[in-house]
């Protein structure tokens, strides 16, 4: 997993609620077995018309916004476990999402993924909207090992929680299964003594 | 201070603790089916890894197989390449895989329960939300991505946080024409698509076990509609004489054990919830969707909300106007296109009965293109002994071979551009049963009587 610290970017804003992820990569682009490629196909149906002409008032296909922060409303990412959300996102160029809340899978996906998700008030997500709105180039930093996420020009600053451990990893660029496989012993004597298998 | 039903299962399966509070969790049963699979197989493969416990691991092909002439190869190519991918990784790694041909292929929610892989206490996991649908036998039960079914496969376990605590009552008795979906759907419009999250639940009272397994799965199945990662049920009667006879139930003495350590398995009456819910099952009525998530749903006696009451009033009028309703209007009567009868929340063998109990002897509406798409070969072995496909199709229903079909439409079933479909599976977002497809989720029950109206109705007037 590639490394995570500071990012100071430029954002897309996405002002919906309840963005699942079928959404983001619907199902029929699931068919792949490799990781890659899938942001050819993040959001496609908002993105696209059924014969694959862009539909001009979706966010992504308006060239004024651009950045590796996607701004979206609550509840983002709920619906179908499908990692392959978090790739299409992440494959897109994205590297952060900000929302007022966050589906449990969809979050656990993303930070496996090296995308960081920032859960901010609703209040601060309206701000960040309204300045987007303001100036779509407006800049936003965000810093992991702080855990705060800036509005640059306003110096308006949210702090953002994550797990530490969790932290740590993105970080480093670690993966869980290099802690899982360390601790095989352990596993192998929780497994001797479990009564019920 | 008392434990609940959840602590007890989560804390006979912590391995250790890492600095911060995350838990690795020992998982017991790993299910896998073809499309969420094999990148954790590659990852795996990268890394020079086998599959580390083998017997605890089963796969089967689902979200992607075609439900007609399954004894044909797989016409679509992108889909047979998938279906043959996970049989060539099982192979290389040593996993039990019910491919299409065999007795036991089925969609993975349906299968390891009627097979008794699933059984109460366990964890389960398997790269689907749906997993859900096992907490039914009391087992804690959740769905993760695919890196985590690498982590699986590679040491047995997951690092988790732990979640926190709901319960849900629900106390008193079900209305004529009422049934599980029904309970689940109203539970879910009164929390939301997003009550749920950071919780497992625990679903308890005397409408709840009064239920069947089958109908309990229909509940725990849709946990994850409100953003929970998993639902369960206390194991009771009802779950011991399911299991007994099952191919990996236990047998004889073993079963008898078996059932003495489930026995032990529920909520200390002085456990306490960080968040309760009581409902009382006479209040519910026969459900329906409105909108494009699973929370968006009123009793069919209900009117469409109106956007101002929403939280959200852009986004609620972004999803009346893919839905083509009006706010204030009444479901009643709305002509439908389509009917499907299927998916890991409603395909086993009673919601078939249900469903060929209400068609037999008539006709469906020559405007509804109705489907019955069987959870499992088990169960569509059962539905032909039983006559129950004569019954499809005298009525007039095209009676198909198991998949997951098109509740998400990644094959060839799919519900056209702005056709209304009347749904038993799960999940009414925009586009998930095909690019354009308004869905309507209700019961088996609702989706036979619409199927025969040809609009909906009421179940309970209807004979």
């Amino acid at each position: 997993m590639e490394k995570f610290n500071t990012i100071k970017s430029s954002a897309v804003p996405l002002p919906i609620e309840e963005v699942d992820t079928d959404q983001i990569i619907p199902a029929r682009f699931l068919k792949a077995t490799t990781r890659e490629g899938f942001g050819d196909n993040l959001f496609r149906d908002w993105r696209y018309h059924s014969g694959d002409s862009a539909k001009e008032d979706f966010v992504l296909n308006n060239p004024i916004y651009a950045g590796e922060i996607l701004v979206a409303g609550k509840n983002f990412g709920c619906g179908s476990s499908r990692e392959h959300a978090a790739w299409a996102l992440h494959d897109y160029g994205f590297r952060v999402v900000v929302s007022s809340f966050f589906a449990d899978i969809f979050r656990s996906n993303a930070i496996n993924n090296g995308l960081l998700p920032v859960q901010v008030s609703g209040e601060f997500l309206d701000k960040i909207f309204q300045a987007i709105e303001a100036n779509p180039k407006a800049q936003f930093k965000v810093d992991l090992e702080a855990q705060t996420f800036s509005i640059v020009a306003s110096g308006d600053t949210a702090s953002f929680a994550i797990d530490p451990y969790k932290k740590m990893c993105m970080i480093n660029g670690y993966d869980d299964i290099d802690y899982l496989l360390s601790i095989r012993d352990e596993i192998e004597e929780f497994e001797a003594k479990q009564l019920i298998p | 201070m008392g434990k609940t039903l959840f602590d007890k299962i989560w804390e006979a399966h912590v391995v250790t603790e890492v600095e911060g509070g995350m838990q690795v969790i020992y998982i017991d049963r790993h299910l896998i089916h073809e499309v969420t699979s094999p990148q954790a197989f590659a990852g795996l493969e990268k890394r020079g890894l086998p599959v580390f416990r083998t017997e605890k691991t089963v796969a089967t092909a689902d979200h992607n197989v075609p439900t007609q002439n399954q004894h044909l190869p797989i016409q679509e190519k992108l889909s047979r390449f998938q279906v043959d991918k996970l049989t060539e990784n099982c192979a290389k790694f040593g996993v039990e895989l019910y491919g299409l041909g065999h007795p036991y292929q089925g969609i993975v929610h349906v299968i390891g329960p009627e097979l008794g892989i699933t059984q109460p206490g366990r964890t389960m996991v398997c790269g689907d939300s749906h997993t859900s649908t096992h907490g039914a036998f009391g087992a804690i039960a959740f769905g993760i991505g695919t890196s985590q079914v690498e982590q699986v496969f590679a040491t047995q376990c997951l690092l988790q946080n732990k979640p926190k605590r709901m319960r849900i009552t629900v106390d008193g008795t079900l209305q004529p024409g009422v049934v599980s979906k029904d309970i689940i759907l109203y539970i879910i419009s009164k929390l939301t698509a997003s009550g749920g999250t950071g919780y497992f639940v625990e679903y308890a009272g005397s409408a709840i076990r009064s239920l069947s397994m089958e109908a309990r799965m229909t509940i725990c199945n849709m946990s994850i509609e409100m953003g929970a990662r998993g639902g369960l049920i206390a194991p009771d009667e009802t779950t011991f004489n399911y299991l007994r006879g099952r191919e990996f139930a236990p047998k004889g003495d073993a079963f008898d054990q078996a059932v003495a350590y489930w026995q032990t398995l529920y909520t200390d009456e002085d456990a306490s919830f960080d968040q309760e819910y009581v409902f009382n099952a006479a209040d519910i009525e026969p459900m329906l969707t409105y909108g494009t998530n699973p929370g968006m749903g009123i009793k069919i006696s209900e009117h469409i909300p109106t956007p101002d009451s929403a939280d959200n009033p852009a986004t609620f009028r972004k999803s009346l106007a893919y839905m083509g309703f009006e706010g204030g209007e009444s479901l009643l009567n709305k002509p439908i296109d389509y009917v499907f009868i299927g998916s890991c929340t409603n395909s086993r063998i009673e919601d078939l009965r249900m469903v060929a109990e209400y068609v037999k002897g008539k006709q469906k509406a020559g405007n509804v293109n109705a489907m019955i798409v069987p959870g499992s070969q088990q169960v569509i072995t059962q539905a032909r002994a039983e006559g129950l496909d004569k019954v499809f199709i005298e009525a007039g229903f095209d009676f198909r071979e198991p998949g997951c079909s098109a509740c998400l439409g990644m094959n060839e079933d799919k519900i056209p551009k702005g056709a209304y479909c009347v749904s038993t599976s799960n999940r009414n977002f925009e586009g998930r049963q095909g690019p354009g497809a308004r869905t309507i989720l209700a019961s088996p029950l609702m989706a036979a009587a619409t199927a025969i109206a040809g609009k909906i109705v009421d179940v309970r007037n209807e004979q």
